[in-house]
């Protein structure tokens, strides 16, 4: 059962950074794919719900070759993953939003939700942390931009202060030489992952690492980086036993936890394994 | 709590309703305005059964308030049928034997019919992508993607009764 709650509509950003200051008792809704499960579950009961689903200055995607992408809070998974500019320049992104959910959830679930409920099987943190994104949140006291790896902080918890809503997800210009891939362990295709990993890499010529990513999903209470691999490849000639190494690494860092679906033992060896193709995939990206 | 005045357009019809803001909009469809077509299953985003059309795009309605559906227009299984007769899917649905206990039928159909409106011409793949957010127990869905695929190819384009 959902316990009451008065439901609040803002028509604009600045009323809705207004009421959102107003009310102390007040969660944000905006599709409400994560937030009305847990209200449902009655983990959570506040007295005032703040309905940002229909302003539309946070409905955007735009993109820049030199600036590189932003996306509104707003915008659905559904929109992100038919954008032609994200299909050409992020292919991941759209390869991650296809498997996040449902089709009926991706309509009407929001990138700026999924971010802010900081669930840390959530499918796109990861594969934003490796494309070295960032996120835009603000409230009426102003607004404020930092790395998307260091904005979730525990399970289900962000650095968002009282008051402070998501406003954009930032990602870079894609780097040349470059690819990324992404994949989650599951039973059905666009279910939860058990687990996931990112991985991107980009080259120096046509197989030195320039650099490397490997972020985890749902090993741990954040997103992960696995930054002991990640240097371990950087400035050599990447090949298999490298990638078959740092999975090794990820299975040894990672802080999963054992549940219904899993054993902690079995995810560590299932991050391992996706680490070492997710590293595969995306050197061979960056190659072609 | 003080009930608040919801104004929804369902089937092209308007309505004016007096509810809790926490009514979800499976319940006003089903409680509210009596339109029972529409099924509620899991309640928790999983099984599809409560699943409409929000300008266009199928949601599930267990997952989403009311409230957030005022100024959209809302199509249930009830707005499919035209002049008294079924849509080309509906008849399709009869005629391969799409369903036994019929529970997973009208949220099944209108994600079936939000498949079509965007991609007529689906590929079997595409097809089972596009019903990848509804469960049915009995059918083994086989029978479901034999009538989603004759609909598209046309074999019910004529035939409305």
């Amino acid at each position: 059962m959902i316990n009451d709650f008065n439901y609040l509509r803002p028509g604009t950003l600045k009323e809705a950074f207004a009421m959102y200051a107003e009310h102390d008792d007040c969660k944000v809704i905006c599709g409400g794919q994560s937030l009305l499960i847990v209200m449902r579950q009655g983990m959570i009961a506040p007295e005032y719900l703040l309905d940002i689903k229909h302003i539309k200055e946070l409905n955007y995607i735009e993109f820049d070759k030199k600036e590189g992408l932003r996306i509104g809070a707003t915008t659905t998974h559904r929109t992100i993953e038919k954008s032609d500019v994200i299909k050409k320049n992020y292919p991941v992104l759209v390869s991650m939003e296809n498997k996040l959910a449902s089709i009926q959830v991706r309509n009407w679930g929001t990138i700026g939700g999924n971010i802010a409920h900081a669930d840390p099987a959530g499918d796109p943190a990861p594969v934003l942390i490796a494309l070295k994104a960032s996120v835009k949140f603000g409230g009426a006291a102003g607004e404020k931009t930092m790395l998307l790896e260091d904005f979730s902080v525990d399970y289900f918890e962000t650095a968002l202060s009282k008051g402070e809503l998501v406003l954009e997800i930032q990602v870079p210009a894609p780097e040349p030489k470059t690819g990324a891939a992404y994949q989650k362990f599951n039973l059905l295709e666009s279910d939860m992952g058990i687990v996931a990993a990112a991985a991107s890499v980009t080259l120096n010529g046509n197989s030195k690492c320039k650099d490397a990513r490997i972020v985890l999903g749902n090993a741990g209470s954040t997103p992960k980086r696995i930054k002991r691999a990640e240097e371990l490849l950087v400035g050599k000639t990447l090949n298999e036993s490298l990638f078959a190494e740092a999975g090794k690494i990820a299975s040894e860092d990672c802080e999963p936890v054992a549940d219904i679906h899993a054993s902690e033992e079995h995810r560590r060896h299932i991050l391992g394994v996706l680490t070492k193709r997710m590293l595969q995939k995306a050197f061979e990206e960056a190659r072609a | 709590m003080e009930k608040q005045l919801l104004r929804l357009t369902v089937n092209g019809q308007e309505y004016e309703l007096y509810i809790n803001p926490k009514t979800l909009l499976v319940e006003a469809i089903r409680d509210h305005i009596g339109l029972i077509g529409t099924k509620r299953g899991c309640d928790t985003v999983s099984c599809g059964a409560c699943t409409v059309m929000i300008d266009g795009m199928s949601v599930k309605s267990c997952s989403v308030l009311a409230m957030q559906a005022e100024g959209s227009r809302i199509t249930t299984i009830e707005g499919l049928e035209e002049n008294g007769k079924l849509a080309p899917i509906q008849k399709a649905f009869i005629d391969h034997g799409s369903y036994q206990c019929g529970f997973c039928a009208p949220g099944m159909i209108m994600s079936a019919q939000a498949l079509l409106n965007e991609n007529p011409a689906p590929t079997e793949w595409e097809i089972r992508e596009g019903i990848e957010g509804n469960i049915c127990r009995c059918t083994g869905y086989n029978s479901i993607v034999r009538a989603i695929d004759a609909t598209a190819k046309g074999k019910y384009a004529e035939v409305k009764s």
